[in-house]
């Protein structure tokens, strides 16, 4: 076990699953488990030596975000959203001195990203912006209807996406960094939802000016081909991936439990919980297949931008979204009322709550749409192991 | 019959894949700042394939093949597609 994943561990049981469920009740920030990844330096852990970090990998985040999920799936929400931005900033910022003296911060500091993609009047297309990088004399203004910024006033900066120019089309995006202190936030609308309810995924009117040095270099369209889009559904199902892999631990507690009570006879959840590890198992495969598959392709910008990667990504959203709501159903089926009611060592509401939300942050339709494009190029693959 | 460039550009100003009129563009201008979207790029393709009754292999199916007019002539002459009309 890497010492990352030996301090996530800590930071889970220890802390995390203490407080999940009053975060959960009153819809607060985590900021118990927050301070305890700030403290063990998790949240920097992507910067490279170079800037002054460990330079952990997507494999070491990913894992990070499993063990989260199995403990408060808010904490690892936004330990995950946190690192995607961090992964933007160190593989495509390198080449600027602002982005590398804020990736030092990052390790420095350790400081919490927050991201602003989702705007009012894009009908949810993050792909497309209403706001504009608005330049004067080397430095920029900016102003957006961010319809959610997840956990931004707790944030110690903001990634914000924005069109190039106020001539540029609505896809001709640039992602800018932010520091907290250069951007002042409106609240526009709060977040009182079914599950997930750490993340205080509030919306606000964002205003920040910055120099131009904020604005990362390289274009949205390859930051989010390459980086943002594969990180993003590498690290939510991992973290779903836990929250399901908890649920079937607490299945199997219950079903162990019964059993012990009456030995000799098979309890009647043994077999649905057969059938959720089943599930679980698949669940795990795919996720760590895709892991794979992201860092084989990471070397090479070629396979970064080719239609069956982003294909083999978008499926790993969709379908972990899918079974992890499938599995704490199973899991909730095996432990029968114990796993329904809210003050039992085996409840399941929180986990399949949150899990629901799985399928609707960047909508499995909006996903399956794309996909459905994409497939139309994508050529036969005949191969087991090609 | 006109060059393989004509007829991409043609074939560009066509359609609603861009937001910026193609006349305007130069070859080597990138397609994508020019309002191409990536689910635009499939059906780009496909269009593509019919008019020049060729497939596109696995290896162009990047980004990349599609950023820009002289990218897509390229990439086409690189399949097969004669260059100037013979």
């Amino acid at each position: 076990m890497s010492t990352f994943i030996a301090a996530a561990r800590a930071v889970g049981s220890e802390i995390a699953a203490r407080h999940a469920d009053d975060v959960d009740r009153h819809a607060r920030f985590p900021k118990e488990a927050l301070a305890a990844l700030r403290e063990r330096k998790l949240l920097g852990i992507l910067v490279p030596a170079s800037e002054g970090g460990p330079g952990a990998g997507i494999a070491d985040v990913v894992s990070v975000c499993h063990v989260l999920g199995q403990y408060c799936a808010s904490t690892a929400m936004i330990y995950a959203m946190h690192q995607i931005q961090v992964s933007c900033i160190v593989r495509h910022g390198g080449g600027s001195s602002w982005q590398r003296a804020f990736m030092k911060r990052l390790a420095g500091e350790q400081l919490l990203l927050a991201s602003a993609t989702s705007e009012a009047g894009v009908g949810g297309d993050v792909r497309s912006s209403v706001c504009a990088v608005e330049e004067a004399g080397g430095r920029f203004a900016l102003a957006k209807q961010a319809t959610v910024i997840s956990y931004g006033a707790d944030s110690d900066g903001i990634l914000v996406t924005a069109r190039r120019t106020p001539q540029s089309p609505a896809s001709d995006q640039v992602i800018v960094v932010v520091p907290r202190k250069d951007a002042t936030l409106d609240a526009l609308q709060g977040w009182d939802t079914l599950g997930m309810r750490g993340t205080c995924s509030n919306g606000y009117h964002l205003d920040a000016t910055g120099e131009m040095a904020q604005v990362i270099a390289v274009p949205y369209a390859d930051v989010s081909a390459q980086t943002m889009l594969p990180t993003s559904h590498l690290v939510w199902s991992a973290l779903w991936l836990g929250i399901a892999t908890d649920a079937v631990a607490r299945a199997r507690a219950f079903v162990r439990a019964e059993t012990r009570k009456r030995p000799g006879a098979t309890s009647p959840g043994a077999v649905r919980l057969a059938e959720a590890t089943s599930l679980l198992q698949l669940m795990k495969s795919n996720v760590v297949t895709s892991l794979r598959h992201y860092e084989t392709a990471l070397g090479s910008e070629d396979r970064l931008s080719a239609l069956p990667f982003a294909i083999a990504m978008n499926n790993l959203k969709t379908a972990s979204s899918q079974m992890a709501v499938q599995i704490v159903g199973q899991a909730l089926l095996v432990c029968g009322l114990a796993g329904y009611r809210n003050d039992s060592p085996f409840s399941l509401g929180r986990h399949l709550r949150d899990a629901h939300s799985a399928a609707l942050m960047v909508n499995n339709d909006r996903i399956l749409a794309n996909t459905a494009q994409l497939v139309l190029a994508l050529r036969d693959d005949p191969e087991l192991l090609a | 019959m006109s060059s393989v460039r004509d007829r991409v550009r043609a074939l560009l100003k066509t359609t609603g894949w861009l937001q910026t009129d193609i006349e305007t563009l130069a070859d080597d201008a990138d397609l994508y700042t020019a309002g191409l979207t990536s689910h635009a790029t499939v059906t780009l393709m496909l269009a593509l394939e019919e008019a020049f009754d060729v497939e596109f292999p696995d290896s162009l199916l990047r980004r990349r093949t599609f950023s820009s007019v002289a990218a897509l002539v390229e990439a086409l002459t690189g399949i097969g597609v004669q260059k100037e009309p013979v």
